[in-house]
């Protein structure tokens, strides 16, 4: 529609010198973020860089340590999503929350219905509006359907067309693409063009670095909570990109360590579940430390989840020692040695509420029973072993696990899995959310496992730890394995690309 | 505060605390309480209550509940009375009652962990069902011409002893119940079911085939309080144990055992289920209505879900202000 004046628009939305901690972590360090109107801005960065804080800032969930957030250049502070939702600023997040049994109208005007005489509800004039909403997003959706059984991507539609309603200028979308196929995609970059035309400020969060290059016309990154850069994207290639998002020397903190491999402890072949991953093939030694990247969402965990038989698969074998396992079943894994240590620690690795010294017992209710019956002193002295082992701080042995530290969680975590004497050992994000000292007491643990003759494999979406810990690392890439790169050409940009789709470096 | 102490103010405790002072008070100050026979009555009255929370604390330990077994006991009695009418003989009848609960059970248990149904509303649904076919099977008839050495073996007691007859069958089931709830790796990974299911999952541990098992154990013991229920008052009725299921659960609840599941300790169960039968003989002594006693009985219910958290918040609160 209107062309910006040649001095430039001015910022609708601006961050300013932002820094926000939670504890001792710094999330966001001294940020400052510029959203103008008719300019879709990307924000790049890898896992943990800092995107969701920042956004959830902007968004006056989080509110600054330090710096401002201005509104048309005047500072605000926004006490709550609603504040920021008033001044205009909305979000649309991966999975959108509908009410299901209400129509599309209906959700986009939940509590603010146009009203008749006596407070009724205008059924016609909320559905006239919404159809003009519609019109507006050049998207063809009928105001009457029930949100239930809409595709995500009819549903952040929908969300689309909510923030517009209530007169949002600045859009913000959090990887948005994530859950979406490529013809839907297509329609969802149609409705960006169409906002940024109606000078709509849009703040794009994508790991999918073509889309950045296929709408943004700007980009921020960030590393470690801070802003690298912010730059035009013309005349930038993808591997820029990449450079700027990962370009951090290795952190020191891993273990020297000499790779032995041996027999196949872990061979999955060909593996398949429908829709989630597919023709999966990998062979995992002992003694040896094979790495799993990939994006969030990849596959990675689910891969990790089958093997180990908490999901069933549809297609291929896993074989443990030679021997194959029977799907769907975790005892049996447990039973030929497997172990996994699972990505969610509070609600698939311990039962918070027991003691450490029941969780660890865990895996050992069978082992430790003498003639069917409980063998408290055995069980007792087991635990205390590994928790000893793995210097687990806590009061007492019988204190519920919900009273220990996240680092020390995880350390009962694997404890009670080490207790089980696994051959092959899956470990999930082994070091997300615990402190660097416990970290590197992980990494020493694994590499002395591996050195043990233990094969590993190790799913993780901090590179440096993938990079300093694996012999190998094998890369997922929408459900299926993109790469197998040995340890000599594994760096961050190779196993970046692999990840995002793009043919290796 | 010493670790003695913070046992000591366990829910289960206090409930055991509490029978017996129940039970002191009212041999002083109750008249006709004390008693031989009106104890032999309290305890044979409070059987088919004891016999059910067995397998419900099980149950309720996972996570689950079943509100259908004063329905799966009425069902089997009306079953076996209807059989008994068709001349069959009665040790031919007990098993077949028995398997009937075993289905009845499994049919809950299917549907718990095969559909994913919730238990509380799967169970209410096959209260009203078990019921209805109680009914279908027996209609209005009243069956009460059982052969007598089953009569005297379900009503009568250990000499002139306080003790019904069927009590020491009913001690082993309670001893192998406590064995296999506290003794066990089954039971083990049971708080741990109800505790934190998916990580129970994630252990290796038969979430779902552990749960069937006890919604068939809950089924049979129910069948088992059908059969005693039809004899231990002469009369097999399709409306037998008609509302019992909610004694069960108050006696249950009220001994401490967590209604979320993971928590809890079958003597304190069993603790409950005496307090609630002591205090609905008090009450019928003392010629309180039938009426009134379902009052208490719920108000008990009620107050058996807050009890326990009161205590547990008590507790955090003592050990904070001394740690």
């Amino acid at each position: 529609m209107t062309h910006p004046p040649d001095t430039g628009p001015a910022p609708v939305l601006a961050l300013k010198g932002v820094s926000k901690s939670f504890g001792a972590v710094r999330a966001l360090r001294d940020v400052s973020l510029e959203l103008l109107p008719g300019e879709v801005h990307a924000l790049a960065g890898e896992n943990g860089a800092g995107k969701s804080t920042l956004i959830k800032t902007l968004a006056g969930v989080h509110r600054p340590d330090a710096g401002q957030v201005l509104l048309d250049g005047e500072p605000v502070v926004f006490h709550g999503p609603g504040d920021a939702r008033d001044a205009g600023v909305a979000v649309i997040y991966q999975e959108p929350t509908l009410f299901p049994d209400l129509s599309i109208a209906e959700n986009i005007f939940m509590g603010r219905q146009p009203r008749r005489a006596l407070g009724r509800i205008d059924h016609k004039a909320t559905r006239a509006a919404t159809a003009a909403l519609m019109e507006r997003l050049g998207v063809g959706l009928d105001p009457d359907r029930p949100a239930r059984g809409l595709s995500i991507a009819d549903q952040q539609i929908v969300e689309i067309a909510k923030a517009l309603s209530f007169d949002a200028r600045v859009l913000i979308m959090d990887e948005p693409t994530a859950a979406l196929t490529g013809s839907e995609v297509a329609r969802l970059f149609g409705v960006v063009h169409a906002l940024r035309a109606q000078g709509a400020a849009v703040l794009f969060v994508s790991h999918r670095l073509e889309e950045i290059f296929r709408i943004c016309q700007k980009v921020t990154t960030l590393r470690d909570g801070a802003r690298i850069a912010c730059e035009a994207l013309a005349g930038m290639t993808e591997d820029d990109l990449v450079r700027r998002m990962v370009g951090r020397e290795l952190a020191e903190l891993y273990p020297e360590r000499r790779a032995r491999a041996g027999e196949v402890a872990l061979g999955v072949r060909r593996l398949t579940r429908e829709g989630v991953f597919t023709d999966v093939s990998f062979e995992v030694r002992c003694g040896e430390i094979v790495g799993l990247a990939g994006l969030v969402g990849a596959g990675r965990t689910e891969v990790a989840r089958a093997v180990f038989g908490v999901d069933r698969w549809d297609a291929g074998e896993v074989e443990v020692a030679g021997r194959r396992l029977p799907r769907g079943a975790p005892s049996a894994a447990m039973a030929a040695g497997v172990a996994l240590v699972p990505e969610d620690r509070r609600a698939q690795g311990l039962v918070m509420d027991l003691s450490v010294e029941r969780n660890i017992g865990l895996t050992g209710l069978r082992t430790t029973a003498r003639a069917g019956l409980m063998n408290r002193g055995a069980e007792r002295s087991r635990s205390l072993d590994w928790a000893v082992r793995l210097q687990v701080k806590y009061a007492r042995i019988a204190d519920a696990v919900s009273t220990l530290s996240g680092g020390n969680q995880q350390k009962v975590v694997l404890a009670k899995w080490l207790a089980t004497g696994p051959k092959v050992l899956i470990v999930d994000e082994p070091t997300r959310g615990i402190d660097v000292g416990t970290k590197a007491e992980v990494h020493r643990l694994l590499a002395e496992l591996a050195a043990g003759g233990v094969a590993v494999l190790m799913i993780s979406s901090d590179l440096p730890e993938i990079l300093g810990m694996a012999d190998r690392v094998l890369v997922m890439h929408e459900g299926r394995i993109s790469a197998e790169i040995p340890r000599a050409d594994a760096t961050e940009e190779s196993v970046l690309a692999a990840a995002t789709g793009r043919a290796a470096a | 505060m010493p670790e003695s102490l913070t046992r000591a103010i366990r829910w289960d405790t206090v409930v055991g605390a509490l029978l017996l002072v129940l039970l002191l008070l009212s041999s002083g100050l109750v008249d006709g309480f004390g008693n031989a026979l009106n104890l032999s009555f309290l305890i044979g009255n409070t059987l088919p209550i004891a016999l059910i929370a067995l397998p419900m604390t099980l149950l309720v330990v996972a996570g689950e509940i079943d509100l259908s077994v004063a329905s799966t006991a009425g069902l089997s009695g009306a079953v076996m009375g209807r059989l008994w009418n068709e001349g069959m003989a009665i040790e031919t009848i007990i098993p077949l009652c028995l398997l009937l609960g075993v289905v009845c059970g499994l049919v809950n248990g299917l549907l718990v962990t095969r559909l994913g149904l919730p238990s509380l509303a799967v169970t209410i649904g096959t209260l009203a069902a078990y019921r209805g076919v109680a009914q279908i099977v027996l209609g209005a008839d009243a069956v009460t011409d059982f052969p007598s050495q089953y009569l005297d073996f379900a009503a009568g007691r250990l000499g002139d002893s306080f003790l019904p007859r069927a009590f020491p069958p009913f001690l082993v089931l309670l001893v192998i119940a406590v064995v296999v709830l506290h003794a066990t790796p089954f039971g083990r990974s049971l708080f741990a079911v109800g505790a934190g299911e998916e990580a129970a999952r994630f252990a290796g541990i038969r979430v779902k085939r552990t749960k069937l098992l006890l919604f068939v154990a809950t089924g049979l013991m129910s069948a088992l309080t059908g059969i005693f229920w039809a004899l231990h008052y002469a009369s097999a009725r399709y409306d037998n144990a008609t509302g019992l299921e909610l004694s069960v659960v108050a006696a249950v609840l009220l001994g401490g055992i967590d209604f979320d599941g993971g928590r809890g300790t079958l003597g304190g169960a069993i603790a409950g289920v005496f307090l609630l039968g002591a205090l609905q003989n008090v009450m019928s002594l003392r010629d309180v209505s039938a009426q009134s006693q379902i009052v208490v009985t719920g108000v008990l219910l009620v107050l058996s879900v807050l009890g326990p958290r009161v205590a547990r918040q008590i507790a955090v609160l003592r050990a904070r202000s001394s740690g």
